[in-house]
Formats: C-alpha cells, structure tokens, sequence
C-alpha cells in the first residue's frame, strides 16, 4: 500500500506540468495581453517595461519555464491586474473559503444521499422508493442558481424569523448553510441514485442470499454485506465530484455573497490575469489529483481484489 | 419423528405474465442423518423447494401459497423472520450452487466464517477464529490457520465450495441443504467435494437434502430420491430400487442420459436425449405435466385431462403417471414422440 501510494504521488509530477502546459497554451491561445485594454491604455514604451517586467517579451518555453519553477517554489506569481497582490495573496485569503464551502457541501450531499439511496432501495417500488426518487429527480434537474433563490427567499427572507438565517454572508455558521445546501443539492441527488442502483444489484447477489443463509441478523446482512459493496461505485464517483464541487461553487458564491476563489477565476479570465488564472488551475488540478488519491486509496480498502492488483 | 416433513407445499411467483407455479404440492419427509436427492432439470422445483424451506424466497414475487414445513415438528412457514433467522445456519445450513459468487468478495474468510458461529454461539473472537481453523481443516484447505485472513479471490472454485462447507457446518446444523453443490465445479474436482460431503455429513450426523440435475452425484450418496418434474414429485422411492426399477417415464429418461462407463448394462452408442422441454409453469399441461414429452402418452388415453395422483406402486416406492414401468412391462414399445 505504502508503495502505491508513493508511487501515485509521483505521478502527480508529469500531471501538473501537463495541466500547467495546457493552460498556458490555452491562454496565449485566446489572444490579448493583460496591458493592452483599449480603456487602459498605455504608452508604448511603459507596456514595453511592463512586458519585460513580467517576462512576456521572452519565448513561451522559457516562460514555461520560469512558472514552473515558481509553482515549486510555492511562487505563483503577481497578479498582472490587481497592482499589489500576488497570486499567493489571493490564493490564501479565499481558496480556503471556497474549500470549506465545497466541503460542507460535500458532506451534506453525503449525509442525506446516501440514506436516501439506500431507503429507496432497500423499499424497492414502494411509495417511500418513488418519494426519495422524485426527489433526487427534481434536486438533479433544478439549477443550482435556482434552488439557492428559493432557499434565499423561503428559508431567510419568509421564515427568517423562525430560523433566523441570513440571506447572505460567511461570517458564521449560520451564513454557511443555506450556500451548503444549495451546492451539494445537485450532488445529493447524483448519491441518491447511484446508491439505489448500486444497491438493487448487490441485493441480487449470491454473497446476500448467503449471508442470509447464515442467519445473520437483517441489519448486519444490510450494513456489511450489502453497503459495503455497494460504496464501491459510490467512492468512485466521489472522488471527481470533490473536484467539480469546489470548483464549481462559482454562481452559489455569488449569489450568497460567500469571498469564495469562484469569482477571481471569471473575472481573471476576462482580465487575461495570466498568473491568477494559471495559479488557481494548478491548485484546482492538485485538489482533483487528491481527491482521486483518497478514492483510490479507500478502494483499495473497500475492495481487496484491487489490492492484490497493484502491489 | 422425520426431522423435516415437507407436506403440500406450493410456492408460487406472483409475476407480471402471470403466476408460475414454481413448487405445487410437493411432500416427503426426511429421517435424521438421511440423505434425500432431488434431481430434476432447471426450471423443475427443487430449488425454490430448498429456498422455500429456508424461508429464504425472493418476496416478492414469490409467496408460499400452501402447505407446512415440519422441522422437528415445528412449520418453519408460521416463523416470523426473526425466528427463522436463529433457524438459519444454526439448525438448517445451505450451500449453493456457484461458489465464485456465493462468498462475499470484500470480506476475509476467516470473518465470514467466524460471523456465522459468533451469529449463533455467544463465544468470544479468538476461540470462533480457532473453531474456524478447525473448520478449514477439516475440508481439507492446506495450511488453514495461514489462509483465515485471505480473501475469496485467492481461492479456487473448488476451495471455495469447501469454504462454504465448512461455513454450513460451523455451527453444528442437522439438516444440511446442498443446491447443486458441484455443478459449477470442475469435473476432477466434483467427485472429491461429494465424497467430503458425505464424510462430514457422517462425522456430523446430519441430515441431508442434495439437490441435482445429475443422476450420478445422487447414485452414490443419497438413502432416498425424489425426482421433480415441472414443480411436482413425479417419482419418490429408496436409491436402489429407482435405480433398478424406474417406474416413471421422466426418470427412465434422466437415466438414460447417464453415460455409464463400467459394471453390468454398460451401454454403447449414443446417450438418450429427452425430446421436448421443461413445461411453462405459467401454463402448465392440464393433466399430467409430462404428457407432451412422454413417449406412452398418445390422444387417446387420460394422459390429457386426467391429473395423475402421486401414488404408491409398490412399498415405498410412490409415482405419478398413468404409464409405469410395471403395467406396460411387455405390452407395448415406447412409440416415438411426434414432433
């Protein structure tokens, strides 16, 4: 185990430089320069300046280069627009808004999906099983836009009073609810059904029916023979889902007022913000290669057939 | 007193098509430290008798419509699942078909063996992993005390079905249901698992229930056999006198298709097939389930709307036909089936 984890860490090497590469081709790709703005216009000669000042006037490869040394050094850089702030500045006072979000929002999808999934299945074509899949039905379809509207205007602005939560904010724990609920609906829902079918199948199986045989109790039949089989596919899509969620938390960050990362990486875009742009899609990428990591470390424990695959 | 007397029962799958009948009517009684065989081909009944007897069918669709199953007197059919589950491995042990998928891929062996006894006898961990190590080696698995913590997977097929021999022994049952224990084994392997069988199921004076679609794995180790044919006993009488004097048409058939290969009446050529196939127990022939295939059955006689009642032709040996063996002896040759 200790050897195939080393060794997937090591491959994370070749990864982010791929992911740095791609990138910076797919921002030189999309023309323009963060100083040439027709409502910014600069004299010739300090945009002169601040191209050599930012290395621009070199050859890519060797631009390439020096990012990539950066990136080693936990250097990510200047910020090309925001005069005075480094890449480092913004990844630090906001990224770990936009992870504890994205957690929360995981945990919540987690929390409630996997339940939901499982009474579904484990009441297959009763009221209760078609309830829990109207509901993952409508949480998959809304937008999350949308349900954190109608989150805003029942549950803070109509019943504010009852539970006494704010439209908008993060400053406490209150403020972190309702963004929670609305980013990790979506996700519920994913849990929910996949749980269900992942469930009916392994319901089916021979191991079941021999562990009823056995006659173990109802309850330890459900919570290890069957569960425990069923996460499989569970873990799987979790680990990219980690990924999509903190990423992902753009529009709920705006729509709540959350000083998530969501916003720097639009309007860094727009602003070709190389460095922001740059820097926050190799930490993007880290946290997916994470994320993946802990799946295919928990499937190695979930699932010893893997074990023995990869040693 | 029978350890397990099977009276009636009929099980039936309440389906979408309609209802299969799937077991209708089926009785006999077993002995303790008997081996009754069932032999029939897919689709006949035998398994979702054993499952029924388990309590262990899928409901729904299935549901025992009729009958008691007496186990030591008492119809397992009237326990609430709590009751049956203490039933489960402690006194009724079942093993099954397919061993690659019957043991839990993500749990050691040493767990799912030490689950069952801990499920049954309140006994600390390290004395159910010793009681394990016991059982491993008595099916025969090398070095068993080094392979409890292995998985399934580094397990033959063959390994396997002991594993789940030792598993249904763990806890000492007296009746012991084996559902083609062998038939997704390899041949070499097959007749070394039935002979473990027998031997365990001597050493623990159980009784046991082979179900078979192959008339040499029951030859040899059961006291008894019914044959099942479309959901019902068609034939029930002692191993010896079945095999000598086959009364029912299907059985004479089953035996025909045994490939003999030493002793007396060694046979050449080619084996029998039996024309036709299993009825649709949707809808099952009105009369005698057998009469489309039966090589006696012809238009005329009661074949079509008479049902033949299970009866008994000679002592203890019991069938269901208006043609056996013993009224037709010489009177006419087996016409061939139309088409």
């Amino acid at each position: 185990m200790t050897t195939f984890i080393i060794r997937r860490l090591f491959w994370t090497i070749p990864v982010i430089l791929l992911v740095i590469l791609l990138t910076f081709t797919m921002m030189r790709q999309i023309q323009g320069n963060p100083f040439r703005k027709s409502e910014r216009a600069v004299p010739e000669a300090v945009q002169r300046n601040l191209e050599r000042k930012f290395n621009l006037d070199k050859p890519w490869y060797l631009q390439y280069a020096y990012y990539v040394k950066g990136v080693a050094t936990y250097d990510l850089g200047p910020s090309l627009v925001l005069r005075g702030r480094t890449v480092n500045d913004i990844v630090e006072e906001h990224f770990p808004v936009s992870i504890e979000l994205g957690l929360y929002a995981f945990l919540f999808a987690l929390i409630t999906g996997v339940p939901l999934g499982m009474i579904a299945a484990l009441r297959h074509n009763t009221a209760l099983d078609y309830g829990a899949m109207f509901f993952s039905n409508v949480g998959h379809a809304v937008p999350s836009f949308l349900v954190a509207t109608l989150l805003i205007y029942f549950f803070a602005l109509q019943w504010g009073d009852v539970t006494g939560l704010p439209t908008s904010g993060w400053s406490s724990w209150e403020h972190k609810i309702l963004p929670s609920i609305a980013l990790g609906l979506g996700p519920m829902a994913l849990f929910a059904r996949l749980v269900r079918g992942t469930m009916l199948e392994t319901l089916q199986q021979d191991y079941v029916r021999t562990a009823r045989a056995k006659g173990l109790h109802y309850r330890r039949v459900v919570g290890l023979h069957v569960l425990r089989n069923s996460l499989i596919p569970v873990v799987t899509a979790a680990g990219p889902l980690l990924g999509f969620i903190i990423t992902g938390s753009f529009i709920i960050e705006l729509i709540f007022n959350v000083p998530g990362i969501g916003q720097y990486f639009v309007t860094a875009v727009n602003a070709r913000d190389y460095s922001v742009v740059m820097g926050l899609t190799v930490l993007l990428s880290v946290i997916v290669i994470g994320a993946n990591l802990v799946v295919d470390i928990l499937y190695g424990i979930l699932d010893p057939r893997t074990r023995d695959a990869r040693t | 007193m029978a350890l397990l007397e099977v009276r009636n029962l009929a099980t039936h799958f309440f389906t979408r098509e309609g209802t299969v009948r799937a077991v209708d009517g089926v009785s006999f009684a077993l002995e303790p430290g008997k081996t009754l065989g069932i032999v029939g081909e897919s689709g006949s009944g035998k398994s979702v008798t054993a499952l029924s007897i388990m309590g262990l069918i899928p409901k729904p669709p299935a549901e025992i419509v009729s009958g008691d199953v007496l186990f030591e007197g008492r119809d397992l059919t009237k326990l609430s699942e709590k009751q049956l589950e203490d039933v489960r491995g402690r006194e009724i042990a079942m093993i099954f078909q397919d061993p690659m998928t019957s043991l839990n891929p993500t749990l050691t062996i040493g767990t799912q063996i030490t689950e069952t006894i801990r499920r049954h006898y309140d006994v600390p961990k390290q004395q159910a992993r010793k009681k394990a190590v016991e059982l491993l080696e008595e099916v025969q698995i090398p070095r068993a005390a080094d392979r409890l913590d292995d998985y399934p997977h580094r397990f033959s097929g063959g390994m396997r079905q002991r594993v789940m021999i030792a598993i249904a022994l763990s806890c000492d049952p007296k009746l012991l249901i084996a559902d083609e224990p062998t038939t997704a084994l390899d041949v070499t392997v097959q007749a070394a698992v039935l002979d473990l069988l027998d031997d365990l199921r001597q050493a623990h004076e159980m009784a046991m229930i082979l179900i078979t679609h192959d008339m040499g794995v029951v030859a040899e180790s059961a006291d008894d056999i019914v044959v099942m044919y479309g959901g019902q006993i068609v034939e029930h009488a002692s191993v010896n006198d079945l095999f000598d004097r086959p009364e029912h048409p299907y059985t004479e058939a089953l035996l025909g298709a045994l490939p003999q290969i030493e002793g007396e009446g060694i046979r050449t050529g080619r084996l029998t097939a039996i024309p036709g196939r299993p009825p649709d127990l949707k809808n099952p022939p009105p009369a005698c389930r057998f009469a489309p295939r039966c090589p006696y059955a012809n238009a005329n006689d009661s074949c079509a709307t008479v049902i033949p009642e299970l009866r008994e032709i000679r002592k203890d040996h019991w069938v269901r036909t208006a043609h056996p063996a013993c009224e037709r002896a010489g009177a006419r040759e087996p016409e061939k089936v139309q088409a």
